[in-house]
């Protein structure tokens, strides 16, 4: 019972940082705070859940802003220009929904707080062992950011244009050069068009574990086989390749409005929510590829100065609630895939999870398959640095 | 009181953005946080970048010509029908398109003129087309759609600038004269009218050019993106992860600033070339196809209002659709859903929004008014040089400089708030009060005032009880104007503001991001409607106090 | 009967008010003046006859210029020159430019040079072309004023109060000038004034309202 006086003597000298640990402790702090969550606003969907999240934290006193940005960069400037300015308490920056570009340059920079997710107290029902939660395109979170959803690649195609969507590299160019100017996707550096290219160079590399070191001086001979198939794909690209969408949402819009056939999505229930949402046409359905597709977490983090580190701890636990990851789940919420091991829940919650009806256009864990791994993000930075010189300024 | 105003307010527009330019320049040369010594590394960055010399063309040429097209047909328009019933009609289309935000109008038109759209879809239904036709109308590579999507959106600001100042030209004699000589309604009102009338809203037409150079919100959605325009990838570089990569970005803003001062360059050159002309042409007696010419403005004005309030109509209705798929005209049933999600919130966050603007367009008219009273009384003239300070925030790039900014005024202690939100939209909105009010204000009749003296008034009472008065349309309308500007400030509020102050502009521009049409519908009709409150009392309020009184009343 | 200015039972109208009715013949060669308090609608009538209205007037009657019935013609087209009381020289324009504004068109540039020339010589201001009209004195202002309507070639002339801002000495030299220029061009003038000396000078008839 000392552990905790001595933390809190540890701590007072300096400025108090809350010690996850105890979480006592940080629960009693984060009464009364505001969490300012800076996380992407640009879906409609997110943004009722990061509200329902808010209204579960406000149980434990802890009010939740969220922070609407078009950018997630946004956030990172912000944090890097309150360091310039010497500013280390107090920031504005309480919570971001990070991915793993920032994230790495964050963690490099040392501008997260931490680590803290391994102590949140729902860290218990996470799913280590199944699921990539202890690494964010294969940099160790080092608990420095906390899980809270499973992505993974799928395609979404309208089953009522088109039935028998190409599933690989190979078909999809083949369908697409039958049918010119029917598919597209968010154009680079965007994250969901990056990860395009990441899925193709999978399904084309020999050896896709090479991917998992960082770009070496073999970068020309093994992303080859890609530009190929771009060459290949860009001129039958809808719009020849010479406009693209600029992110996921605006892709659905074009399949919304005829103007393709199939999109690619990181999140297997969207085509579901979207339905939900008269965002797409009820004959939209989802697919992935034969050779499997990528897979990754969501996460949350804490700027090193934020100013409710206590309460953007709570809110991180609360998102790891089997509550919140299986209201998350909830096709007409989100349908974003749990971070939880069922066998660690109670049968109660296990059962919940089992009764859940994950909706007509979304693939159950079975037809999903078991996700392929991220890259290194050195792949990322580098392919969606080559795609733009070779692509993004098409004359 | 007075007399130290025009300082003060020189120091509020400047200071921020030299200290903001300063956190950019330094980058820029690879110095500052970021930065690993001085180098050329980022000029030779964004030298490199093979889309630059494309990104360059576009952004001047996008610049240019949708200026020039906006000026163009709001001075048709102002020429062929000022005073008639057709120009009372569409003054009415145009004047609320002011009020809508630059994003939403951008989506709307989007939504108007893709090979998708509305328009499309008539020929879809009738001749049976299941796809719409792979033709490349939006994001075309020479940015024909944003220099149409500019000018649609600018005219209206050039049109109710321009009316504003008319006032102050004495147009009704110069054209009696000018017919009575035998000229025709729009020769004669170029080659009399228009001179006088332009030396007015020169600088307005100035911002104009900058603005359309340099905006993000439009060209994202209308303008090409392989390469984008030189702003645009500026604010792309900015969004890099690779932190490294602010340098390069802070190069490209560097440069976009030469090139936004080179574009002014070539205006002025194409205004002294456009004063020649026109005194040959005076000397040739010549006139216009003069139906030809008002028929243009007329159609051109009618064609831009629409395009504008149709995409405001799409979206609109967009709000309430549920399904809603190519090529069907209209949705397959209409549902609350949407303004129940979103509606209560932007409801509040709409109410912030116009506190803020209030705050802003209060603290900026009181500046304003002070200088150009200072400026009346003392003789205290906002130099040139001066006057070049006032329009720096317009004329510089908003990524330019505001990140530079944010920076400084951390050290100095002062965290994103509020109130740096509300003094930061003083910076943008102040400039934008100036133009509009200091024409007016300056060209009211001194002789008034000697007279208002002579009856024992002093300077104050003659200023409260004289002049505002009378100025009172153009005090609104700069009012109307300095809110709306302040409604529409998306990067200043959101980095001022860390992110923590929500304002109509900060969410639209979110969501516009995410390109959910419903959410946008909703947001969008809601600033909209923020922006467009004051405009409507700018054009009611003196309609009615000064319904009696035919000398305060344009025209 | 047809030459000269015909007001045939013209009246003026504010909204329902009515505020005056002119009935009356202006022979070439002859000025006829109108005279009346300010506000009796005499500019008004000149705005009717010009074709240029302001909104919140209207008139009825028939204006005819030497038979042709001026009623639904452009102002452009009805050849009816008018000074104010100000001489309203375009500010952004020299002073030649100002003569040649209104020109007829259709001649070589040469010609229209030589005719502004001609007619700053004519008025005693050789020289004065490239300056600008703010530098003039108000006699000179005036002269080029008048100058630059009869180089129109009117085929009447309306003056609005033309001399009431000139001092006694200038305006008497004026009055005769543009009387005299008006005569010799043989057209009809339509004068507008309070001062009874103008009418006087004028020396046609005098309508009092």
């Amino acid at each position: 019972m000392r552990l905790p006086l001595i933390a809190a003597l540890a701590a007072t000298p300096a400025f108090a940082e809350p010690d996850p640990a105890n979480w006592e402790a940080v629960l009693a702090e984060a009464e009364g705070q505001t969490v300012y969550w800076h996380a992407w606003g640009g879906s409609t969907t997110t943004n009722d859940f990061i509200a329902w999240v808010g209204e579960q934290v406000a149980e434990q006193g802890v009010t939740l802003e969220h922070v609407k940005l078009a950018d997630t960069a946004d956030a990172v400037s912000l944090v890097l220009s309150e360091r310039q300015a010497g500013k280390t308490e107090g920031g504005s920056v309480d919570l971001i929904w990070i991915n793993g570009a920032n994230f790495a340059s964050m963690k490099r920079e040392e501008l997260l707080f931490g680590p803290f997710a391994e102590d949140l107290p729902n860290w218990r029902f996470v799913d280590v062992e199944g699921k990539t939660v202890t690494t964010d395109f294969t940099i160790p979170t080092d608990g420095y950011e906390s899980p809270w959803a499973m992505a993974q690649v799928v395609f979404i195609h309208d089953s009522a244009r088109l039935e028998e969507p190409p599933a690989s590299a190979e078909a999809l160019l083949d369908w697409a050069q039958a049918n010119p100017g029917r598919f597209t996707f968010p154009q680079p550096p965007d994250f969901l068009g990056t990860t395009f290219l990441k899925q193709m160079l999978i399904e084309l590399v020999e050896d896709p574990g090479v991917l998992q070191g960082p770009v070496g001086a073999d970068y020309a001979e093994i992303s080859a086989p890609l530009w190929d198939f771009m060459d290949a794909l860009t001129p039958v690209l809808w719009r020849q390749g010479r406009a693209y969408p600029q992110t996921g949402p605006r892709q659905l819009q074009l399949m919304n409005d005829g103007e393709v056939d199939i999109a690619i999505s990181f999140s297997p229930g969207e085509a579901t929510a979207a339905i939900a949402n008269y965002e797409l046409p009820s004959t939209a359905r989802t697919y992935v590829l034969e050779d499997g597709t990528l897979g990754n977490a969501s996460f949350v983090a804490i700027p090193f100065n934020a100013n409710a580190k206590a309460g953007a701890m709570v809110v991180a636990d609360t998102l790891l609630s089997p509550e919140a990851q299986l209201r998350a789940q909830m096709p007409d919420v989100l349908g974003y895939g749990t971070v939880l091991d069922m066998d660690a829940l109670d049968p109660a919650d296990r059962a919940a999870f089992e009764a859940l009806d994950l909706g007509v256009a979304t693939l159950s864990p079975e037809e999903l398959g078991q996700a392929l791994p991220e890259p290194h993000p050195s792949w990322a930075e580098r392919l969606a640095a080559d795609w733009v010189a070779r692509y993004g300024v098409a004359n | 009181m007075l007399r130290p105003l025009p300082l003060l307010t020189a120091a509020v527009l400047s200071l921020p953005v030299a200290v903001g330019l300063l956190g950019t320049v330094l980058p820029a040369i690879g110095l500052g946080a970021v930065g690993t010594g001085l180098s050329a590394e980022p000029f030779r960055a964004v030298l490199d970048w093979p889309g630059l010399t494309r990104a360059m063309a576009v952004s001047v040429s996008s610049g240019l010509l949708s200026t020039l097209g906006a000026l163009l047909v709001a001075t048709l328009i102002l020429a062929g029908w000022q005073g008639t019933r057709a120009f009372v009609w569409l003054e009415r289309m145009l004047s609320p398109l002011l009020a809508v935000p630059h994003a939403a109008a951008a989506l709307g038109l989007a939504f108007l003129i893709a090979p998708s759209g509305w328009i499309a879809r008539v020929p879809a239904l009738v001749l049976g087309w299941d796809r719409p036709p792979d033709l490349l109308i939006l994001q075309d590579p020479w940015g024909l759609s944003l220099t149409a999507g500019l000018i649609a959106k600018e005219l209206p600001f050039l049109l109710l600038m321009m009316l504003a100042a008319l006032g102050q030209t004495d147009q009704r004699r110069r054209m009696a004269v000018a017919r009575s000589l035998g000229q025709g309604r729009i020769a004669g009102w170029l080659k009399t009218v228009f001179p006088a009338l332009y030396a007015q809203v020169r600088l307005p037409v100035l911002v104009v050019l900058v603005y359309a150079m340099t905006n993000v919100d439009v060209a994202l959605i209308l303008g090409p993106n392989v390469p984008p325009t030189l702003s645009v990838q500026v604010t792309r570089w900015m969004a890099e992860p690779d932190l490294s990569q602010r340098a390069v970005a802070a190069a490209g803003a560097a440069i976009q600033f030469a090139l936004v001062l080179g574009a002014l360059a070539v205006w002025w050159g194409g205004e002294r070339a456009v004063a020649r002309l026109g005194c040959a042409w005076v000397w040739a007696g010549r006139g216009l196809p003069e139906r030809s010419a008002r028929a243009a403005g007329l159609v051109l004005g009618v064609v831009s209002a629409l395009a504008v309030l149709l995409g405001i109509a799409a979206l609109a209705l967009w709000s309430v659709a549920a399904g809603w798929r190519f090529p069907e005209l209209g949705p397959d049933a209409l549902t609350a859903r949407s303004w129940m999600r979103f509606g209560p919130e932007m409801l509040s966050v709409a109410g912030d929004t116009l506190t803020l603007a209030a705050a802003a367009t209060a603290l900026s008219l009181l500046l304003v008014v002070g200088c150009l009273e200072a400026e009346h009384r003392f003789g205290l003239t906002v130099g040139q040089r001066a006057l070049w300070l006032l329009y720096l925030p317009l004329l510089i790039p908003q990524v330019a400089f505001l990140p530079g900014l944010v920076t400084a005024a951390a050290a100095f202690g002062l965290g994103p708030s509020w109130t740096l939100v509300a003094l930061g939209h003083v910076v943008f909105v102040l400039p934008y009060v100036f133009l509009s009010l200091a024409g007016p204000f300056r060209a009211w009749d001194g002789r008034l005032a000697r007279v208002g003296a002579g009856l024992g008034a002093s300077p104050d009472a003659v200023l409260w009880r004289l002049r505002l008065p009378m100025l009172l349309a153009p005090v609104l309308t700069a009012a109307a104007v300095g809110m709306a500007v302040s409604v529409g400030q998306y990067l200043p509020t959101l980095l001022l503001g860390g992110g923590r102050v929500v304002t109509l502009a900060t969410e639209a521009v979110a969501l516009a991001a995410g390109g959910d049409r419903r959410a946008i519908g909703v947001w969008g009709l809601g600033q909209t409607g923020a922006a467009f409150l004051p405009f409507a009392l700018a054009l009611l309020v003196p309609a009615l106090v000064w319904r009696n009184r035919r000398g305060l009343r344009h025209g | 009967m047809a030459d000269g200015l015909r007001l045939d039972r013209v009246r003026v109208f504010q909204g329902r008010r009515r505020l005056l009715e002119v009935d009356a013949t202006v022979l070439p060669g002859t000025v006829v003046t109108l005279m009346g308090p300010s506000g009796s609608g005499k500019s008004t009538l000149l705005s009717y006859v010009m074709g240029d209205l302001a909104p919140g007037f209207h008139a009825e009657g028939r204006v005819t210029l030497d038979g042709r019935d001026l009623g639904g013609l452009a102002p452009e087209a009805r050849r009816v020159g008018i000074l104010y009381q100000d001489p309203l020289l375009f500010p952004h324009l020299d002073v030649a430019a100002n003569l040649a504004f209104g020109l007829p068109p259709g001649s070589p540039r040469a010609e229209r040079r030589a005719a502004v020339d001609r007619a700053l010589a004519d008025i005693s201001l050789s020289g004065f072309g490239p300056r600008d009209p703010a530098t003039l004195s108000g006699g000179q202002a005036a002269r080029v004023a008048l100058m630059r309507v009869l180089l129109s070639a009117p085929r009447a002339l309306l003056l609005d109060e033309p001399f009431s801002k000139l001092d006694t000495g200038l305006r008497r030299q004026i009055r005769d000038l543009v009387f005299g220029r008006a005569r010799a061009a043989g057209i009809p003038v339509l004068l507008v004034t309070h001062d009874e000396a103008d009418a006087e000078a004028a020396g046609g008839p005098v309508i009092r309202l």
